[in-house]
């Protein structure tokens, strides 16, 4: 296998595939958008409940789709919880950057090990499927609960 | 047939070129031995590297790659005859109306049609098809009559009577799709007997599936039912013989792309009675015999179909695609769809965790296979195989509510053509193996 392949596929990334971290659903009242690529079939169904200052106070993520759409999900949920909705829009901004090559992330230290879905710049076609949680998140943050 | 049937041949036997008998060779039941590797010679795009490794190409559902013949004839026509069809009074434009008349004859020939009026050339199948829903629909349907498709149709034969049906208030009713992958015949015929059928229109091989539907027994249902039929041949026109009259459709469509032909060409067969009863669809030149400024009148078909200037070189291209799939010979090809196939259906079988849908081995069907296995996504896979230059599709194949009969949000799928070998297959499957049991954690 060659090395641009390892870098999509890192253990990391393949880890949260197989093992989704807070994959489920959230009761109502919570923020509820559906995302999907129809083009793939890959599928996010993102659930946030925000706090009263609007800042996410419980996230959870269901869908089915190809490993970076399930890991990004996965990884995401984990980082932008506790997060105020003006950093949790930065960091969409910076994964966006980080995933598309377009620019430089602000804060690098914020996104972890989202830096790992780097790889996906190599593979273009893949970009909306590591994007998809993120703009299910920018949908939810738009519309609140 | 002298005997012939019990002639065989095995590997390492002498050919009757003088050269040995390899794997890519599929002997027919007759005094000819198919040399599959120099007709693969003959296509410039395969003999290439792509990322890590040797091209192989298993997406031959969605398009096929073109012979040097049919590249060197379109080049030929547009250094040489190029100029506008059936209008001009000069040489070139005589050549160039001989060159595209002359396409539609071969396509008339190849699909067994009475004569060449009966074919009109559209940009592919999906337009072909659009073509009868929209004129057909405007002029004969009526609210409450009905459309009968099958579970099973490719988007491009759903979503044009979808477009019909809302504007004309007719129903749409579908042959369901049985776990095998075949057709519901008993459901069939219920659903003709209900009633109201006008248009009956199916696919003859699936795109997903492989299934090669029994369009024969469906259009003389359509026909009793006194319904008009329309085969989807995209999937069969390059593989197997087809002869419109003895399928008993009204309407064939077909495109060149995915048969050795260029993108952007390709033909609908309509039978005579059908076409001349018709309204025109677009307007513009080619298409009317006198015009006025409060209105014009029409040529008959098919020229009342062409609007504009035409795809010529496409159809030289076609011309050249038949020659070329005709000096194989469409037997030949399907046999070895068949031996492809089912060498590909048995070592998927060896993969752990697949599920191939549709038929079972050991039944004829179209080159396609469409699988998932339960550890590496079909993207994940398709992304894999790419980056050793195994070109597969991932996806939903243009049937999504095929995926959804099967519960699939979407499968991976390798296609063959007749230019593809065994050993491709085997490599394909060591890649996937390869995949499934890196996405899977064992590796």
């Amino acid at each position: 296998m060659n090395d641009e392949l390892r870098e999509l596929y890192q253990q990391v990334i393949l880890d949260h595939s197989r093992k989704p971290r807070n994959f489920g659903e959230l009761a109502p009242p919570c923020a509820h958008v559906h995302g999907d690529n129809p083009s793939c079939g890959d599928e996010v169904d993102l659930y946030v409940r925000f706090g009263e200052g609007g800042e996410i106070n419980e996230i959870k993520f269901n869908g089915q789709g190809c490993a970076i759409s399930q890991a990004s999900a996965s990884m995401m949920t984990q980082k932008v919880k506790g997060k105020g909705k003006p950093e949790a829009a930065a960091m969409v901004e910076d994964f966006r950057r980080v995933v598309m090559g377009d620019g430089e992330p602000v804060d690098v230290d914020r996104l972890g090990d989202l830096q790992l879905l780097e790889g996906v710049r190599k593979f273009p076609q893949r970009v909306k499927c590591a994007m998809l949680a993120w703009r299910a998140l920018e949908q939810a943050m738009e519309e609140g609960e | 047939m002298d005997g012939h049937e019990n002639w065989s041949f095995e590997l390492g036997d002498e050919r009757p070129d003088g050269g040995t008998l390899g794997r890519g060779d599929v002997c027919k039941r007759e005094w000819k031995v198919m040399d599959w590797a120099s007709i693969r010679g003959e296509f410039p795009i395969l003999q290439q590297r792509v990322k890590g490794g040797r091209l192989i190409y298993l997406d031959n559902a969605a398009t096929s790659q073109k012979p040097r013949a049919v590249i060197e004839a379109m080049s030929r026509y547009y250094e040489c005859d190029n100029a506008n069809v059936h209008r001009g009074m000069h040489e070139l434009s005589g050549r160039a109306t001989a060159a595209y008349e002359g396409a539609r004859e071969k396509v008339a020939r190849y699909l067994g049609a009475g004569s060449a009026e009966e074919i009109v050339f559209t940009r592919g199948t999906t337009e072909a098809i659009n073509l009868v829903a929209q004129v057909f629909g405007a002029a004969f349907l009526q609210a409450g009559d009905v459309i009968l498709l099958t579970e099973m149709e490719h988007h491009s034969n759903l979503v044009p009577w979808q477009l019909v049906a809302a504007r004309c208030g007719a129903r749409m009713k579908h042959i369901p799709v049985k776990d095998d992958g075949t057709l519901d015949l008993e459901v069939a015929a219920a659903l003709f007997a209900e009633g109201g059928v006008k248009v009956a229109a199916f696919t003859h091989i699936s795109n997903t599936l492989g299934t090669v539907n029994p369009v024969v027994e469906l259009c003389r249902m359509a026909r009793e039912a006194g319904a008009v039929s329309l085969v989807d041949g995209a999937q069969s026109a390059g593989h197997l013989r087809v002869d419109v009259r003895a399928l008993g459709c009204d309407f064939y469509a077909f495109s060149g792309h995915k048969m050795c032909g260029p993108t952007g060409i390709g033909a609908l067969y309509g039978r005579q009675e059908w076409l001349e009863r018709m309204p025109p669809w677009h307007g513009g030149g080619e298409m009317i015999s006198v015009v006025r400024l409060d209105g014009s009148e029409f040529k008959p078909p098919p020229m009342r179909f062409e609007a504009g200037t035409p795809n010529i070189g496409g159809a030289v291209g076609l011309g050249a695609a038949i020659d070329f799939i005709e000096s194989i010979g469409r037997e030949a090809i399907w046999e070895h769809d068949q031996v492809l196939t089912q060498h590909l259906l048995g070592r998927l079988g060896e993969v752990p965790g697949i599920r191939v849908l549709g038929q079972a081995v050991g039944v004829e069907r179209g080159p396609v296979a469409a699988f998932t296995t339960a550890a590496a996504h079909p993207h994940d896979l398709v992304t894999f195989a790419d980056e050793r230059g195994l070109a597969l599709r991932g996806g939903h194949h243009c049937n999504q509510p095929l995926m959804r009969r099967f519960k699939v949000p979407s499968t991976a799928r390798a296609s063959v053509y007749f230019y593809n070998t065994l050993d491709e297959v085997d490599e394909m499957i060591d890649i996937v193996q390869e995949a499934v049991r890196f996405f899977g954690g064992l590796d």
